[in-house]
């Protein structure tokens, strides 16, 4: 006997909780926080909470009214947490500089102001004169902000408010990664597609030994995979050896700490990616179809052009895919083979995340890039859709 | 004149298994020959060696005067319809069709009149713009048919392309292969394990057994003059005697058998005296009688009838032998335990000489 509708729904429910549970705790929430922690930037606001609401209304002209600097007088009156305190004037400096002394000298001062005495601030500093230091202030103060992710593609906004070009390298940096991942994924196409079609067209202990061959790399850490890299290719290391002994070359090849041995071992590393999708697409295709091509009269070379080919495309297609997003986040390979212009995008974010502890710039990075790879999977969705067509 | 194809001695081994015996097989120009026979019989390496699939381990082909055995398969210009259709299935029926047009260079404007007229021969026109997966099995039958037709091969091969599909539509098909085959004059080779379908559409049939032809004939003579034991079981049903020839006169054979009855038998074949024979009677030739008839009489039993719908399946058992009958459903038959004659005319009745094991 099966309970009502209702009592079933609700066990089918609980089923599927445990899934929904831990993609939201693992997936969607540091997402969310992942993107939320690009745009906040509430550091200055926090502290000085009364001059946020009052320089809202100021027109940016001169220096604002009177009522705005009696709110930072008031606020700087008002004792605060140091580490946040020192986390604005941070914030502050990287909009203008000279808010370190400036802020630290005015709030020194105020305090040693009796609390019923009026505090002049351009007397203070002459600097609160100045309309930047003002407008650097107004500009700090929105709860967020678009500054991380405009520094995430090199880009920053001026004096004035208009975005202006930064010197900064993520927009290069971002290019090479998606440069090697590009690479990578047409080796690893121009190799794995040959690779599957012999893997499936041939039987027994051949299929079974290259597909182990595929596989256990798979089940190989990628450290020590990438470490044997190292010894295989480094300058005393077997390839430049056996070059050497056969007399190719009398030089060592350069195979390591540049972007060849990071486009090797990245390869190496993501093959099965590329093989095991193909492979299964292959499997699925008739065995007599190449055969009925040869028999209309197309050569070995058409029948893979016309038949082989477009039918395998999707397998190629989800393997490149797959290859391609998971090459966008390599960090270890290129931190091991790699040379200073070969770290890729993940580096810079890592740097940035537990380097700098500026989760900000860490998360834009981050959104920079997952909204690249979305736009990506949504054009390799189209292109996965459309027809293949021979003549007619 | 010499033979359009013509298997000359082909042996054809895969490992110490030999496949095809020293096949010898000639085909005349425009025949509808089918091969015939259990799966395992080599019939369908015959058609793959004709095709250019496999290549003979001995031998030679001929085809029109040239030897082919070498040749690879896609300059054979031979018209292949396989088991499973093997439509391309990223193509439109129209690019289906288009395929072996374009591999021969014909031009686009040609190729698409082409295609449309030999779509409109099967009366699937109006699906040429959607894909096999799209059609029903004999729409694709249909389709893989006229991709193997429309660039006007030498010849047509065809892999029980059949098997896949309903009894009715099968039927239907076979009647549509039978006419286009008469109507363009195409010399056919079509393998099957289905003996209906190879009388139904046949000029002849090759009936295969391990790899050997065990007789070439009309369907008829196929039929009705069984010229082996295999070949006699193997197409329809029937009733086999063992015995002994005791005389022959006017083309009438008398066959003692083991169990004492006298049959007459015609003669097609010739018999030796003396020598061991096998007398072969179709079931729908036995005759259920009250009284002893002319010709061949053998008292029965009727032990079981069986309602078959448009006949009646009766099995008989007589002085050490058991036959079965089919009777026609107008014929009274007695019922069950009940006893008759069992009679059949001497022309209906066919010598087989016991076999010499292959």
């Amino acid at each position: 006997m099966s309970g009502s509708p209702i009592r079933s729904r609700i066990s089918a429910l609980l089923l599927v909780a445990p899934l929904f549970l831990f993609l939201a705790a693992f997936f969607v929430w540091p997402l969310v926080m992942m993107m939320t922690v690009s745009v906040t930037d509430g550091t200055v606001r926090a502290v000085l909470p009364e001059t946020a609401s009052a320089i809202v209304e100021w027109d940016g002209a001169g220096v604002p009214p009177k009522a705005v600097q009696d709110a930072l007088v008031a606020d700087l009156r008002t004792p605060t947490d140091q580490m946040a305190f020192g986390d604005a004037v941070r914030r502050l400096n990287s909009e203008a500089s000279g808010f370190r002394t400036l802020l630290g000298r005015t709030a020194s001062a105020v305090r040693e102001t009796p609390p019923d005495q009026p505090v002049d601030l351009a007397v203070l500093d002459k600097r609160w004169g100045e309309a930047n230091y003002w407008q650097a202030l107004q500009r700090a103060m929105p709860s967020y902000t678009d500054r991380n992710l405009l520094a995430a593609i090199d880009l920053k906004r001026d004096t004035g408010g208009s975005i202006v070009a930064d010197a900064s390298a993520n927009r290069i940096i971002m290019l090479r990664t998606f440069t090697i991942a590009a690479l990578v994924t047409l080796i690893c196409a121009a190799i794995g597609l040959p690779y599957a079609m012999i893997a499936a067209a041939s039987t027994g202990w051949v299929r079974n030994v290259m597909l182990l061959a595929v596989l256990l790399p798979l089940w190989t850490s990628l450290l020590v995979r990438t470490a044997s890299w190292v010894i295989l290719l480094q300058n005393e290391g077997l390839i430049n050896k056996a070059l050497m002994t056969i007399g190719i070359v009398d030089q060592p090849l350069q195979l390591i700490f540049n972007r060849t041995g990071v486009v090797i071992a990245m390869t190496h590393v993501l093959l099965p990616f590329m093989v095991l999708p193909i492979y299964s697409v292959l499997l699925g295709i008739p065995r007599n179809l190449m055969p009925a091509a040869s028999s209309l009269g197309a050569s070995r070379l058409r029948a893979f052009r016309y038949v082989l080919l477009p039918m395998a495309l999707p397998g190629v297609l989800s393997g490149s895919l797959l290859v391609f997003m998971v090459a966008l986040g390599y960090y270890i390979t290129p931190a091991l083979v790699g040379g200073a212009e070969d770290q890729m995008i993940s580096s810079v974010i890592a740097f940035f995340a537990t380097g700098t502890a500026n989760w900000g710039m860490a998360g834009a990075l981050g959104l920079i890039l997952l909204v690249t790879t979305t736009a990506l999977y949504l054009v390799y969705g189209r292109l996965s859709r459309s027809p293949n067509m021979v003549g007619a | 004149m010499a033979p359009f194809i013509h298997f000359d001695q082909v042996t054809k081994s895969f490992g110490p298994l030999r496949v095809v015996d020293k096949l010898d097989l000639q085909v005349a120009k425009g025949e509808f020959l089918s091969l015939l026979g259990p799966s395992g019989s080599g019939k369908t390496t015959i058609l793959m060696m004709l095709a250019g699939f496999e290549h003979p381990s001995n031998g030679a082909i001929w085809l029109d005067g040239t030897r082919i055995e070498n040749l690879p398969s896609h300059k054979r210009n031979m018209g292949v319809v396989f088991q499973n259709y093997a439509l391309f299935p990223h193509m439109t029926v129209a690019e289906n069709v288009a395929f072996p047009l374009i591999m021969r260079g014909v031009g686009k404007a040609e190729a698409v009149e082409r295609v449309t007229r030999a779509l409109d021969m099967v009366r699937l026109s109006h699906l040429k713009e959607r894909r096999p997966a799209q059609l029903s099995g004999g729409q694709q039958q249909r389709v893989a048919l006229t991709r193997a037709l429309v660039f006007e091969p030498t010849v047509v091969l065809m892999d029980e392309p059949l098997g896949a599909l309903d009894k009715q539509l099968r039927e239907h098909m076979q009647l549509e292969l039978r006419d286009l085959h008469r109507k363009l004059g195409l010399t056919v080779i079509f393998v099957t394990h289905d003996q209906s379908e190879a009388l139904t559409m046949s000029d002849r049939i090759a009936v295969f057994n391990a790899g050997r032809i065990e007789q070439l004939d009309t369907p008829e003579g196929i039929y009705d003059r069984p010229r082996t034991r295999f070949v006699a079981e193997f197409i329809g049903e029937t009733n086999l005697f063992e015995g002994v020839v005791k005389k022959v006169a006017d083309g009438i054979a008398d066959v003692a058998l083991d169990n004492g009855v006298l049959v007459r038998a015609a003669i097609i074949a010739p018999v030796e005296i003396g020598s061991p024979i096998l007398a072969s009677v179709r079931p729908e030739r036995v005759h259920l009688q009250s009284e002893a008839g002319s010709a061949n009489v053998i008292p029965v039993t009727i032990a079981d009838n069986v309602y078959q719908g448009d006949h009646l399946r009766t099995h008989l058992s007589g002085p050490g032998l058991d036959l079965v009958a089919k009777v026609q459903r107008r014929v009274p038959v007695g019922p069950v335990g009940s006893t008759a004659f069992a009679c059949f005319e001497p022309s209906e009745c066919t010598l087989i000489a016991p076999s010499v094991a292959p």
